[in-house]
């Protein structure tokens, strides 16, 4: 396919550009301008995005938006873009989210604007290198990367336990994908000098080696995602972190580890992840049960939506390892449709944070009478955190369960259990905090979300609204692209056992 | 035929517009022009509905896509509707009431400060509930039965400041949750054995898969007709309240009268019972669901019954009377009267909207006043309150002419007549029960009707004085402020609706002939063969008229009016006797008051229990084994990194860049020297 515009360098460098670009207006003595600078930027790397879903050929089974640069000639690394239908909806996803961001964090931030603004500029451009990279090393470098700017951003402008909590979340996940890298070394060899995806899903490599590459890959992504037991991170993470640096968290970051399971871990070893299937749907009904209860006793509203988004993000892993249709795309739909929720829910504590200065659940109660409008846009989060039908939290998660229903009644059954704990921790959390008599005098102080904050809350709210009740445009992107997956799971790569 | 189907769109739409318009821009246009708005929205879908329905009568039925929601590998979901007669009755039942209750409402809540919202929600209430019964496809059923919940919860903790309405209305969501996630379970199977949720294909194919099994445990293998079944039951047990779910119900009634007149009595509540009515064609399958359906319903209709007997609160009366009128309506899906049981959904519609709304207008009189124990002998002051609740009353007790009687009646009979395994013992609870329905039916209308005046003096102690000891009493929140006035009737748009819901209430019985033993639901409800109670039934049917004579020298005629009875002897000749007869029978009446300990077990239990769990978890797998043992170790990594970057925290942001650099850099080297 031939395009006069690189737009997937576009939509990657764009955003870095621009971020440098805000970097250089320095301090906080033009914080107007790196703010204007910083949304002009967003909302172009935004805008950069829509030639590729007005382009995107949905019936198109090889990748799209090809471009190959010779990155490192002797070591035959490219810089290799290319995206599916999966990748697209992460890219816009991430583009969107970012212009939110920059929007949310508008007069909230007072110090080191610009640097602030450009940490998340730049962040958004190496997530789209992620979702747009077709080299495995150029993916595991953008991977890694973004690490970087999310360190910096709970690390500067997070709350007062925030370097334990940068540290923590730099360690986990540092650790996760070292092995990740020996792995794709080895794959390198064994591909005869390619890092080129198309080429390692080629390999057909012995059951043992299989195995051993998907653990090595599992560390890195099961950290990201997170899934139990190496999600203790995250809660930390997302109680210190800025509201921004949460909302990409939870709506962008997390997505990349379970970007992973299905950009190589399946196609690079189809047996191994079959064999390993068990264990992994295993983990994420634990995360969905387990974690669901967690979430409940939770006194930190915070805490309680990274507990909750540990729980939805089970419904991911275990879809993608049903390896069936509604389960891989329910995972898919559910990993966008938590962007929405959990960014416009992460919004909605900023929102009174801003206020009151406190996340305790307890400080609050009676906010509906001094926010109704607030009120009213917390709820649709609440609910889409509770998976009302109608609303996007509804559609992966219907789809997961009837993708496992097909595998395994008992699977479907436990995964089911989320209809009542999702909508216990988060309706019990909204009960505490909106609904009540005012008993604090600070909340009787509160006032009503601003136009800034409306419109990054109703944005969220619309593209919830709209998933929920139409989610065939969303779904019609990845048809290709999942049955394309599944076909590299559904032959084995291993030789025909000798009869 | 092409405009039949605008109609049908119509139908829904026509609310969901009037709700958006009050809901969104309800601020700007004012409290007039949002009743104005949603009450002609609900006047379009019921002159809609009505036009549907003739059209209905004449034979056309419909059944197609409005859209497609989501095609998911080869399994299309959609949105779309069918019509047929039980859908174009549904529709009339449920417009009808939401208009009369729309209207009620100007009156009701004309001095709340939420009077656009609380429109917003009815007609969005209406909208789902109108979803619902016109879905094609269990998807959009399960759309709108979530939907209607929602809306229910937003109504019930309308008025957000009060802790028993905002537990209340928790608590309903969460119960309604617990079925829900059977009812997903069921449907999620219909998916996988059947390939489509649409009802037609299922229904056609029902047949074939009747003998299948599944081994849901390793050696035990269940039918997979019953599985099915069941489970889609459960979700009926939430929404209709069927026992052990039914515990929401009641708490519920902390939300605003009309709403428990609507969603909690005669729409919301019977989804549960329309859905099994429209799934006849798999229930007929399962014996043994069948069975379960019964032994369920008879236990609701009956224990539920006999609290109703002991509450003080009007609008729990009628609200446990509710729950024994659902199991009613259970018993006869159990025993395949079909039919009967959305008769039975139908005349409880009307003489149960009569019930609540007239409590309403009872409780504006009284100044938001809700325990009986200070009204009495308002009958005089307000005659067509009376006179309404009157009509309502004796329809729920089951006596003729009224239109309880004969759907009621129906059930009983179909119970008797049923070989259904358990049949027996729901006839004999179904049958006692309708005493003690008579029962307090007649003693809420003396209670508050007849016997002294306890309004005005409620200071001083006397006969009841014993009885408000022994019970928490569930005043309302604007009590207090109305002891000196005299109670008057209510203004028109409160009596309008009440007098237009008692008309059908004496009337409707009188369809039966078409209704239940007629042609009228065509081929919609499916009953097998070899389950013959109706068509017994059917035979000695002879019109209404016998149908009355006949049912004056049958016991449950003489229960009920002994029923009755009973209540004048205690609440009108002596009212003395009851405060002595709860000392004597203490025991009894502490389990009934106590509502058989299902609240306190649920509380100590499940939601106790969940959080003793989930903070055990918390704290000994997150904290103490995950973070405490496994990253303990790395923990001091930590702290030797944490030494080393505080000298590396700069603040600015270019040591971290380049320091990104570095990092990016090294990593690239360390791959290629590996290679």
């Amino acid at each position: 396919m031939m395009h006069e515009l690189p737009l997937l360098s576009l939509a990657i460098w764009l955003p870095i550009i621009a971020g440098i670009a805000v970097l250089l207006t320095g301090g906080d003595r033009d914080a107007r301008v790196a703010r204007v600078i910083a949304l002009i930027g967003a909302v172009m790397g935004f805008v950069v995005t829509l030639p590729l879903y007005a382009g995107f050929d949905i019936h198109q089974r090889d990748f799209q938006f090809v471009e190959i640069k010779t990155w490192i000639e002797t070591f035959g690394v490219y810089y290799h873009l290319g995206i599916d239908g999966i990748s697209l909806l992460l890219i816009l996803l991430n583009s969107l989210t970012t212009v939110i961001v920059v929007i949310a964090g508008w007069t909230v931030i007072q110090t080191r604007v610009a640097q602030y603004m450009a940490a998340f500029l730049v962040l958004s451009g190496l997530m789209n290198g992620v979702f747009a990279a077709q080299d495995a090393l150029l993916f595991y470098v953008f991977f890694e990367a973004t690490l970087i700017p999310m360190f910096i951003i709970i690390g500067v402008w997070g709350g007062p336990n925030r370097v334990y909590a940068a540290l923590k979340f730099f360690l986990y996940t540092l650790m996760g994908s070292l092995l990740t890298l020996v792995a794709l070394i080895y794959l390198y060899n064994a591909a005869g000098g390619s890092f080129a995806m198309r080429d390692l899903y080629q390999l057909a490599l012995p059951f043992d080696l299989q195995v051993l590459v998907f653990m090595a890959f599992f560390v890195a992504f099961a950290v990201k995602v997170p899934m139990w037991p190496v999600h203790t991170w995250l809660p930390d993470a997302h109680v210190e972190a800025p509201t921004g640096g949460s909302v990409v968290l939870a709506a962008i970051m997390l997505k990349l580890g379970a970007y992973g399971f299905l950009r190589l871990s399946l196609p690079i070893v189809p047996d191994a992840s079959i064999y390993l299937a068990p264990m992994m749907i295993g983990l994420s009904l634990i995360a969905v049960i387990y974690i669901g209860l967690v979430a409940l006793v939770q006194s930190d509203m915070k805490k309680l939506i990274a507990y909750s988004s540990i729980s939805h993000m089970g419904f991911v892993t275990m879809g993608i390892f049903l390896f069936n249709t509604q389960g891989v795309e329910g995972a898919i739909i559910q990993m966008i449709s938590h962007g929405f929720v959990s960014g416009g829910l992460f919004l909605c504590v900023g929102v009174l944070y801003d206020q009151m200065h406190s996340r305790q659940i307890s400080d609050y109660g009676g906010v509906a009478k001094r926010m109704p409008v607030f009120a009213a846009l917390f709820m649709l989060f609440a609910m889409a955190n509770s998976g009302l039908p109608g609303t996007s939290g509804f559609v992966g998660e219907f789809l997961v369960i009837m993708g496992a229903t097909q595998v395994n009644f008992w699977f479907a059954f436990s995964a089911a259990i989320t209809l009542i704990f999702g909508a216990a921790y988060t309706l019990w959390m909204y009960k505490r905090v909106v609904f009540g008599d005012v008993v604090n005098p600070q909340v009787d102080a509160l006032v009503d979300v601003n136009a800034r904050e409306f419109l990054a809350l109703g944005l969220f709210a619309i593209l919830v609204l709209v998933m929920g009740l139409w989610p065939q445009p969303f779904a019609n992107l990845i048809h290709t692209s999942v049955s394309e997956l599944l076909a590299h799971v559904s032959y084995s790569k291993l030789p025909l056992p000798a009869q | 035929m092409l405009d039949i189907q605008k109609l049908y769109l119509l139908v829904p739409l026509a609310p969901l517009g009037g709700a958006m318009i009050a809901g969104l821009l309800g601020w700007a246009i004012g409290r007039r022009a949002a009743h104005v708005v949603t009450i002609l929205g609900m006047l379009v879908c019921l002159a809609a509905s009505w036009l549907v329905y003739q059209d209905v009568m004449q034979g056309n039925t419909f059944n197609g896509p409005v859209y497609t929601w989501l095609v998911s590998g080869n399994i299309n979901f959609f949105v779309g509707f069918l019509i047929d007669p039980l859908s174009a009755t549904m529709m009339m039942v449920v417009s009808f009431v939401s208009l009369m209750v729309h209207i009620y409402t100007i009156g009701y809540m004309a001095e709340d400060p939420g009077y656009q919202r609380f429109f917003s929600y009815i007609s969005l209430f209406t909208f789902s509930m109108l979803m619902l019964v016109m879905s094609n496809n269990f998807l959009q059923l399960f759309f709108g039965w979530e939907a209607v919940g929602l809306v229910s919860y937003l109504l019930i903790g309308f008025w957000y400041t009060r802790p028993t309405a905002i537990y209340a209305n928790l608590k309903a969501f969460l119960v309604n949750r617990v079925g829900d996630f059977g009812f997903l379970l069921g449907i999620a199977l219909i998916l996988t054995y059947f390939g489509t949720l649409d009802y037609a294909t299922v229904f056609a194919g029902s047949e074939k898969l009747a003998g299948n099994v599944i081994e849901l445990l390793p050696g035990y293998s269940w039918s997979l007709m019953t599985v099915i079944c069941i489970l889609l039951f459960v979700g009926a047990m939430g929404k209709s309240a069927q026992f052990p779910l039914h515990v929401w119900l009641p708490d519920s009634m902390e939300g605003p009268t009309p709403i428990s007149a609507l969603i909690h009595a005669a729409t919301m509540v019977t989804a549960g019972i329309f859905m099994v009515a429209r799934m006849s064609p798999l229930f007929e399958l399962s014996e043994t669901a069948l069975s379960f359906i019964l032994v369920i319903g008879a236990i609701t209709a009956f224990f539920m019954a006999l609290v109703a007997t002991v509450q003080y609160d009007i609008k729990r009366v009628i609200a446990y009377s509710t729950l024994s009128q659902l199991g009613y309506m259970t018993m006869a899906l159990g025993a395949s009267a079909y039919s009967a049981a959305i008769f039975h959904l139908f005349t409880h519609a009307f003489f149960k909207a009569v019930l609540f709304l007239g409590a309403g207008s009872v409780i504006i009189a009284m100044h938001h006043q809700q325990d009986m124990r200070k009204m009495g002998g308002l009958a005089k002051y307000m005659p067509i309150t009376y006179l309404t609740m009157l009509i309502g009353a004796i329809a729920n007790a089951g006596l003729p002419p009224f239109a309880g009687f004969f759907s009621k009646e129906t059930i009983v009979d179909a119970l008797h007549h049923a070989t259904i395994p358990g049949a027996q013992f729901a006839y004999v609870l179904a049958v006692a029960g309708v005493f003690v329905g008579g029962f307090y039916s007649f003693r809420l209308m003396f209670y508050a009707f007849h016997g002294a005046e306890r309004f005005a003096d409620s200071h001083h102690p006397d006969v009841i004085a014993a009885e408000l000891e022994s019970q928490s009493d569930h005043d309302d929140h604007h009590d207090g402020h109305g002891k000196a006035h005299t109670p008057h009737e209510s203004p028109m748009v409160v009596w309008l609706p009440l007098v237009l819901l008692a008309i059908p209430s004496i009337g409707a019985g009188w369809f039966i002939g078409t209704f239940v033993y007629g042609s009228y639901f065509g081929s919609t409800l499916t009953v097998s063969p070899s389950h013959t109670a109706m068509a017994t039934l059917a035979e000695h049917f002879h019109g209404v008229t016998a149908m009355m004579a006949h049912a004056t020298s049958t016991l449950p005629f003489w229960l009920a009016v002994a029923g009755a009875g009973c209540a004048w002897v205690l609440y009108v000749a002596y009212p003395t006797w009851p405060g002595v007869m709860r000392k004597e029978l203490s025991v009894p009446v502490t389990i009934l008051m106590e509502k058989y300990g299902l609240d306190r077990f649920n509380d100590w239990f499940f939601a106790g229990g969940a959080r003793a769990l989930g903070s055990g978890l918390w704290r000994v797998g997150d904290v103490a084994i995950i973070d405490g043992t496994l990253v303990n170790g790395a923990a001091r990594v930590v702290s030797w990194f944490a030494a080393l970057f505080r000298q590396l925290q700069s603040g600015y942001i270019y040591h971290y860049a380049f320091a990104m650099i570095i990092g990016a850099l090294l990593l690239l080297t360390l791959a290629f020297i590996s290679y």
